[in-house]
């Protein structure tokens, strides 16, 4: 285990490495001259020249781009022209509801896709599998933003159900941090009305976002539990007297997993780029509406600190994931 | 066999409905099993064997699997018609079965242990309360159940997984499960073909051994008429899903009736000796979604004649032996 770690652990740095590369590099090639950008459009060519050589722009491509690694190694990530602010600082405050928005979607996705996935299974071919195909199917097809408008005018607009945007009622704070996370917060520190409002504020962004991952979940686990409930090791749990809950709930299910994990790992990746588009259309102030705001405004170091912050969340969850895979199946676990 | 049987599959056909047709897989079945017989199933690959064997414990998937007509009774109740519920009474406590491939029919991500354990447990609710049993016994009672196949280092084995136990350790975990219910009835699927020879001779022993120490009824379904020699008294020989031959072991070696298993025996020239091939007989087996009428062996057949359009019944020859063909007359001579 302490070597599967240690190895996971080199990989990710090295990994992170190329994401430090490829943003830096990619951030160089795209049009706008930066030096232009942070002297703003009045400046005069002599402002922008002083503003070149203040930033180091003015240096050779590979002495800025040492610059570069060494500030994002020490935690000084730029700041954003447009709020002056230091980005490392703004990413600590946004990355938490990011992150937030991400894991209860994904909970959503799991907590129903599964079952979902095995009901549609156990009912092959019925009216019932026939009927979750197609809401999985219009899942996986459905554009988020379609989706996250529709939600907003049924249930914000047309029935207030739940807050139309936002994160919090303007009017109440976030709790004092324990853990970043508003709804953990509130309820560790026991503030129920807040922890309701947080929610209800969940409620529709997370929906949203969860629907697309929810329905592959259920398709992948779908045909999983096909396969799995045809193998032998079913067929003599049957013969053995074993109940049909059990076989289908553990010994199917487990082996079932296995498959889903792997779906549950892209499709968790997958949330993570589509908050970019789900905290734009419900104003939830993460790390995908920080960086559309920097793209919005040709405002490089927001959406370079953006991509690096994503991309190390999506390594560790997969590493996660396959510490999951470990314990489900003893067969990897006696390689790791 | 005068005393009314045990087990009785009484003519029984089963069909598979495929995308090609209907898969006219068992017709017309007959086979009985008295208490404390052992009875061997023979035939080539694809006669019907194993589903034959499934359709006792109602473990044939349905669909495409569908029983067209017959009965299978078990002390007198018809399991043809028994409830889901019935069958998990059943399954395990009264009848229990092991199969071919000990690799693949345990559960990969679940110990052994565990495993028996589950099985254990499952069956308390239809045993008497006072026999009934915490998960502690239960595991007690698993170890026990391992070391009576003879796994060595039971409690060590009980805690991993199948991955970890050579092939014939895991079908000796698979027979303790079958047995840890102590059914009157355990069916054996080919329990020994994927196994090394030297393994298949450890496993035959131990199956001997507990059929005596249990006072189990079994069926043994095999290639092997070595086998069939070894383990069994009776045996019946099936064809492309039909009762061919019903007879003790000793008339069917000494005196073969129906062409068919007199083809088979003649592909094994030594009973003792074990082989992978039955079939030395040319011709190729039916089409079963579009069989021909009567007797299936027919086309293959050198004694074939007109009245085989018509399937013979099973007829007494001998004091030991059935015969489903017309080669044999009302005196039961040829
Ligand atoms: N689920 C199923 N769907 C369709 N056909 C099936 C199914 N299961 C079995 N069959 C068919 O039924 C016939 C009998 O199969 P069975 O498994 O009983 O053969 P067998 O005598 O046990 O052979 P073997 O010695 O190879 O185990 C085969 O021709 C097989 O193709
Ligand atoms: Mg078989």
């Amino acid at each position: 285990m302490t070597r599967f770690l240690a190895k996971r652990g080199i990989l990710i740095g090295v990994m992170l490495l190329g994401l430090l590369t490829l943003t830096f590099f990619i951030s160089h090639v795209a049009p706008g001259d930066p030096a232009h950008l942070r002297a703003g459009p009045d400046a005069t060519p002599e402002m922008v020249e002083v503003i070149r050589v203040k930033y180091g722009l003015d240096k050779p491509l590979m002495t800025q781009f040492y610059v570069y690694l060494k500030g994002m190694l020490v935690g000084d990530w730029g700041e954003s022209i447009h709020s002056s602010r230091k980005v490392w600082d703004e990413l600590v405050i946004y990355f938490p509801n990011t992150a937030e928005l991400v894991i209860f979607s994904i909970l959503i996705a799991i907590v129903l896709g599964v079952p979902i996935g095995v009901l549609a299974a156990v009912n092959q071919n019925t009216a019932i599998d026939h009927f979750l195909r197609v809401l999985s199917i219009s899942g996986v097809a459905l554009p988020m933003f379609w989706l996250g408008l529709m939600l907003q005018l049924f249930f914000a607009l047309k029935h207030p159900l739940f807050p139309l945007n936002g994160q919090l009622h303007v009017l109440l704070d976030p709790p004092d941090p324990i853990t970043h996370l508003i709804l953990v917060d509130s309820l560790l520190r026991g503030q129920w009305s807040l922890f309701i409002n947080a929610a209800q504020h969940m409620v529709l962004p997370a929906l949203t976002l969860s629907v697309p991952g929810m329905a592959s979940i259920i398709r992948v686990n779908r045909a999983e539990m096909l396969e799995t409930l045809n193998k032998d090791y079913i067929v003599n749990a049957r013969a053995q007297g074993l109940s049909a809950f059990r076989i289908i709930g553990m010994y199917a299910l487990r082996n079932a997993m296995l498959a889903t994990m792997a779906m549950i790992g892209l499709r968790f990746g997958w949330m993570l780029g589509g908050t970019v588009m789900v905290e734009t259309v419900f104003d939830w102030p993460g790390v995908g509406l920080y960086a559309v705001n920097g793209a919005i405004n040709n405002d490089f170091a927001p959406i370079i600190g953006s991509t690096i912050v994503l991309g190390f969340f999506f390594m560790l969850t997969n590493l996660v994931i396959d510490i999951i895979y470990g314990v489900l199946d003893p067969r990897v676990r006696t390689q790791i | 066999m005068s005393e009314s049987p045990l087990l009785s599959i009484q003519d029984f056909s089963l069909e598979f409905n495929t995308f090609d047709g209907v898969y006219q897989a068992i017709a017309d079945v007959n086979i009985d099993l008295a208490k404390g017989e052992s009875l061997g199933i023979v035939g080539e690959t694809g006669c019907g064997k194993s589903v034959t064997a499934k359709s006792i414990l109602k473990l044939v998937p349905s669909p495409p699997g569908r029983v067209r007509a017959g009965r299978i009774l078990f002390n007198g109740e018809d399991l043809v018609q028994a409830s889901e519920e019935r069958m998990r009474a059943i399954r395990g406590l009264d009848i229990a079965m092991i199969f071919q491939d000990p690799m693949t029919f345990l559960n990969p991500v679940f110990t052994v242990g565990n495993q028996l354990v589950d099985v254990i447990m499952a069956h308390q609710r239809f045993l008497p309360q006072r026999e009934s049993r915490s998960r502690r016994e239960a595991r007690d009672y698993a170890i026990e159940m391992l070391r009576k196949v003879h796994l060595p280092n039971p409690e060590t084995q009980f805690h991993n997984y199948p991955h970890q136990l050579s092939g014939g350790m895991r079908q000796r975990v698979l027979i303790a499960m079958a047995l840890s219910g102590r059914p009157q009835i355990l069916i054996a699927d080919e329990p020994t073909t994927a196994l090394d020879v030297t393994i298949q001779a450890q496993i035959l022993d131990l199956i001997g051994e507990l059929m005596k120490d249990l006072g189990l009824s079994v069926i043994l379904i095999t290639h092997d008429l070595g086998v069939v020699a070894l383990l069994c008294n009776r045996v019946v020989v099936m064809y492309s899903g039909q009762v061919v031959e019903d007879a003790s072991v000793k008339a069917l070696f000494d005196n073969p009736a129906h062409p068919y298993t007199q083809g088979l025996l003649a592909a094994v020239p030594h009973p003792g000796r074990s082989s992978g091939v039955l079939s030395g007989i040319p011709g190729q087996l039916p089409n079963l979604l579009d069989p021909p009428k009567g007797c299936r062996f027919q086309a293959r057949c050198s004694k074939a004649m007109a009245a085989c359009g018509e399937m013979a019944p099973l007829k007494r020859i001998g004091k030991d032996q059935s015969v489903a063909c017309w080669l044999y007359g009302e005196d039961g001579h040829a």
